[in-house]
């Protein structure tokens, strides 16, 4: 940060509502953030409430991550965070100088309650709070991840704000041009956006991680202590949650997926698949066909309705490659194909195909590796 | 309760585009009513079904050329009681008419046309432009309560409880009152088929038609769609003998397993 925004003075410094001040080189946010200046505002993805929700900091998800790693390809300008729950700094990229939060109170005494953190992360109160930041901070960009959270709020956020969306990015062009999949991605489309404020969400399998490098002289801000505070909203209401929880790694964002398809033909068979995934240190999917044959729960379906994954090694078993669940994976770096049928159109987007009878292949593969 | 439905005509899940020099090609192109629009009609008509939701009447809703009222005539089939047509011949596939007017049309259609309107049911997204944003923007014009990605609803009291899809799993939020903005996910339900009876009857309900330009929004895309062309396409794989060769290309070619 060049020297020009240190201000040593007191009665500037006084004016400035600061979550943290223990570090002389803090930088008051009204000096940051000058209209008509390019800065970009990153909607963190809430962490998962297999982390536990009674920490008072938190650090960010890997879509936060690739959602900042797209946030530094749209201008040099300074990236603010808005979280939940206030971010450690050295949880923080390099990149981040500010962190806005609307959760933790400021005594940074932990939220034990599950539901309120549901009750803040509703598309209303959200929403709210972005149009709170952008009344304070006039930002240039707001980005989230295209996760189903990132889904559910942008939109409402860009309504409310009277701007056009752009989302599901997966290249950055320019800070006002980009390109996206349409058709289930059998059609890419290079958009220029011509308002003022950028209002977009970004293919977290598109962009790499940013690195946690730590940011010290980071801000952190307490919203609900900021002007414009908007009021509790009412129109909906938390209930609860319903997370299946596993061991293994998430499916989003795993180096290796194996995957069923029909041709799997039980639940009891997916078994097979987890041991292969397990000797890999991989996730498990599923196509839709799979799913909708009760051979596995929704969470694990990968494709056009259901999760976008792009590992580093994608086995597709059994599944035979309708265009639907091909988008969900067709970015995978190695795609690998086992079904005893030839033709089947998933060995079109294999590098390697194996035309066999998974109950044989599976195991042995398994077996030998 | 008042249902509005919304229903996009799109082209068939099961066509392989193409891409042409002005977006993709529709020319002759089988179209379909939005598989995602079809669960949210479904889940209307089973609300109406549903003696005790108390749904006088459920109107579906299409914005899109002439060939519209095909798609109204099939929503109808499947139980809507009533269409409404928005004419206009700018391109609904993310190339024209953009979701930012498509939800102010709808604004436009519930403030002067359906001031009772107490729900709104759309499809999580439509398979051409892949946005998903009707839902939540049209809620956000409106102020009202939104829940996306619904994968089950239910009545309760005044409002709704609503289970919906999300990264982990599903949640369940409750309206407490309507009128609310519903998205609909693929797990909602199954639609059904509209039998011929149903079909005939159609025939005779009652289609609203009116010009998208006559509600004095700006339906110039925002988001100026610059090309449109086809992915890169991935490097011609290759078929292996048997599980060795597979193990060997992966460890020594690809080098994904150690």
């Amino acid at each position: 940060m060049s020297s020009s925004f240190l201000y040593k003075s007191k009665s500037l410094l006084s004016h400035c509502k600061l979550g943290r001040m223990h570090d002389k080189r803090t930088i008051p946010m009204r000096f940051i953030f000058q209209k008509n200046h390019a800065s970009t505002l990153v909607i963190a993805e809430p962490s998962s409430s297999s982390s536990s929700s009674s920490e008072a900091m938190s650090s960010l998800m890997p879509a936060t991550l690739s959602a900042i790693s797209a946030a530094q390809k749209l201008h040099s300008g300074p990236i603010t965070i808005l979280s939940d729950k206030a971010i450690d700094t050295s949880s923080l990229p390099s990149a981040v100088t500010s962190v806005l939060h609307i959760g933790a109170s400021s005594s940074g005494t932990p939220d034990k309650d599950k539901s309120l953190c549901g009750s803040l992360l509703v598309a209303e109160n959200v929403s709210a709070h972005i149009q709170q930041a952008q009344t304070l901070y006039s930002f240039s960009h707001i980005i989230a991840p295209a996760t189903k959270f990132g889904s559910n709020i942008l939109p409402r956020a860009a309504a409310i704000l009277g701007m056009s969306p752009i989302t599901d990015i997966i290249e950055i062009l320019s800070n006002d041009t980009f390109v996206r999949p349409i058709y289930a991605g059998n059609a890419l489309a290079k958009v220029q956006a011509t308002q003022n404020v950028k209002l977009l969400s970004v293919r977290t399998t598109a962009f790499e991680k940013a690195a946690v490098d730590g940011s010290p002289a980071a801000t952190v801000i307490n919203l609900m202590e900021e002007k414009q505070v908007p009021p509790p909203q009412t129109l909906t209401e938390f209930v609860k949650e319903n997370v299946s929880s596993s061991d293994r790694p998430d499916l989003a964002t795993a180096n290796v997926v194996i995957s069923g398809g029909r041709g799997i033909k039980s639940a009891e068979n997916f078994a097979l698949l987890e041991s292969l995934a397990d000797k890999l240190g991989g996730a498990v999917g599923a196509s839709r066909a799979a799913v909708d044959a009760g051979y596995a729960p929704n969470d694990l379906q990968v494709g056009q309705t259901g999760k976008c994954v792009a590992p580093e090694l994608y086995i597709a078993c059994g599944i035979s490659g309708a265009i639907q669940h091909l988008s969900g994976m067709k970015d995978s770096k190695t795609i690998v194909a086992i079904n005893s049928d030839r033709d089947a159109p998933i060995f079109q987007v294999a590098d390697y195909g194996l035309v066999d009878d998974l109950f044989k292949a599976v195991p042995e593969l398994t077996r030998q590796l | 309760m008042k249902i509005l439905v919304g229903v996009k005509r799109v082209v068939d899940y099961a066509v392989k585009v193409r891409v042409g020099s002005h977006g993709v090609e529709l020319k002759n192109v089988k179209m379909s009513l939005n598989p995602f629009c079809e669960i949210a009609v479904e889940e209307a008509v089973r609300l109406k079904e549903n003696k005790g939701a108390g749904v006088s009447e459920i109107v579906a809703l299409s914005i899109g050329p002439k060939q519209c009222q095909e798609t109204l005539r099939t929503a109808l089939a499947m139980g809507c009681d009533r269409g409404i047509h928005v004419q206009t011949d700018l391109r609904g596939d993310y190339m024209e008419l953009q979701s930012d007017a498509v939800a102010k049309l709808f604004q436009k259609i519930i403030e002067e046309k359906e001031k009772d309107a107490d729900l709104v049911l759309v499809g999580k997204q439509s398979i051409d432009s892949d946005c998903g944003h009707v839902g939540p923007m049209l809620a956000g014009y409106m102020s009202w309560p939104q829940a996306t990605f619904a994968a089950k609803i239910d009545v309760e009291g005044n409002g709704l409880l609503v289970e919906r899809e999300t990264d982990q799993g599903t949640e369940t939020i409750r309206i407490p009152k309507l009128p609310a903005v519903i998205s609909c996910d693929l797990r909602l339900n199954e639609p059904r088929y509209a039998t011929l009876p149903n079909i005939m009857k159609a025939k005779k309900k009652k289609i609203d038609t009116f010009q998208a330009e006559d509600f004095g929004i700006d339906l110039e895309p925002k988001n100026k769609v610059l090309e449109v062309f086809e992915p890169p396409a991935r490097k011609e794989g290759i078929f292996v003998d048997d599980v060795n060769q597979l193990i060997d290309k992966l460890r020594n070619e690809a080098g994904v397993i150690p």
